[in-house]
């Protein structure tokens, strides 16, 4: 690591930035600070429902389908969707890194890699709530038995498709911002600016989706 | 480079573009995938356990509690290489990080709130036990969700 900073520099004595991060990084760390607590709050909402109940569906019992190939094979398709997730996040640090070298061909490469993942995990998502629905489970209906085999209530489904559905809108969001600064690096907009800060922001945002993920994956798929 | 400047303000780079930071780069996407296969084969493992039905309850709690472990160390790694926040001046980290503390209070209290509603409510009505709850609405109807 080619730290050029001395250990006993005083941050603080003015004249440099305290933190050493440029003002929109730093604040998209606060952005992203807060929005883990709202991912937080929508997912400990979800356990303390599900440990006052008496029993819950199944996970392996509701996501057993994987597209044409039926059904009957649980975590299959949601492992696809976190290896996408993954490697979509693996190339957006590389586009990082030849941001670091001021690379703009490497940049928009890695960048609609990135892009292209963003959209199969989007398409993964599409798939998966249209088969969900089309087995009955919507807000509000859930066809699915507890694993005791009792009658389950609707807090499964609508914990499901709010919280999946909160994490696929910032998906969402995250492939447009990326699309965005694509065309921008496209344009030469961050070779003129003499650097490619902007690339690391959104790579944060990026970072940050594919991190809610993991435990999305966690909590609703896998305990 | 010595310094760069973003509108007037100086700024050091750190995390500067090295050959080492690239092999990181593989190395943490090696570590993630396999984190998230064993993460994965243990999931299997508690599905073959609930189909045949016969499986301790300890056991799978305990499965299930290192599955969280492993979720656990998928963050670390994810915010602190992917994110380049493990390179940030150690203040700025702690502004990010002990904020984040406020989630140990958030899960023990909301999680210890379910389980004695759930042991509260088959304790004083232990003829209507919350175990047949209320049918599930067919298409249409949405309300009316919660338990009864």
């Amino acid at each position: 690591m080619a730290q050029t900073v001395a250990a006993n520099t005083k941050w603080w004595s003015g004249g440099k930035s305290p933190f050493n991060v440029e003002y929109g990084k730093l604040m998209m760390w606060y952005f992203l600070m807060s929005d883990a607590f709202t991912f937080g709050a929508f997912l400990i909402a979800y356990g303390t429902v599900r440990v006052s109940s008496p029993s819950w569906p199944d996970p392996n019992f509701v996501f057993q389908s994987f597209p044409f190939l039926g059904s009957g094979m649980p975590l299959l398709f949601v492992s696809l969707m976190t290896f996408i997730l993954i490697v979509s996040s693996v190339t957006m640090v590389l586009a990082v890194h030849e941001g670091h070298h001021g690379n703009k061909k490497g940049v928009i490469k890695w960048m609609i890699w990135t892009i292209i993942g963003g959209l199969a995990f989007l398409s993964c998502q599409a798939w998966e709530w249209a088969h969900l629905h089309h087995e009955g489970a919507w807000w509000g209906r859930n066809p699915f038995p507890n694993a005791d085999g009792t009658v389950a209530t609707t807090n499964f489904s609508n914990f499901f498709f709010t919280i999946t559905g909160f994490h696929g809108f910032h998906v969402f969001s995250g492939v447009v911002i990326n699309i965005i600064v694509t065309i921008m690096a496209w344009r030469g907009v961050f070779e003129r600016r003499g650097h490619y800060l902007m690339i690391e922001k959104v790579g944060l945002y990026w970072h940050f989706v594919d991190l809610v993920w993991v435990f999305v994956f966690l909590f609703f798929y896998l305990v | 480079m010595e310094h760069q400047t973003f509108g007037g303000e100086v700024t050091i780079p750190h995390g500067a573009p090295t050959d080492d930071s690239k092999k990181r780069i593989w190395k943490t996407t090696i570590i993630l995938s396999v984190l998230t296969i064993v993460e994965l084969a243990l999931g299997y493992w508690i599905y073959k356990m609930h189909s045949s039905g016969d499986y301790s309850h300890g056991l799978v709690n305990f499965l299930k509690g290192i599955i969280i472990i492993l979720s656990l160390a998928k963050a670390f790694f994810i915010v602190s290489i992917f994110m380049h926040l493990g390179d940030e001046i150690r203040n700025m980290i702690m502004t990010i990080v002990v904020p984040l503390a406020l989630f140990i209070w958030f899960i023990i209290a909301f999680l210890w709130d379910g389980i004695s509603w759930k042991d509260l409510r088959n304790e004083y009505r232990p003829k209507d036990p919350v175990k047949y709850e209320q049918t599930a609405p067919a298409h249409g109807s949405t309300h009316e969700g919660g338990l009864k």
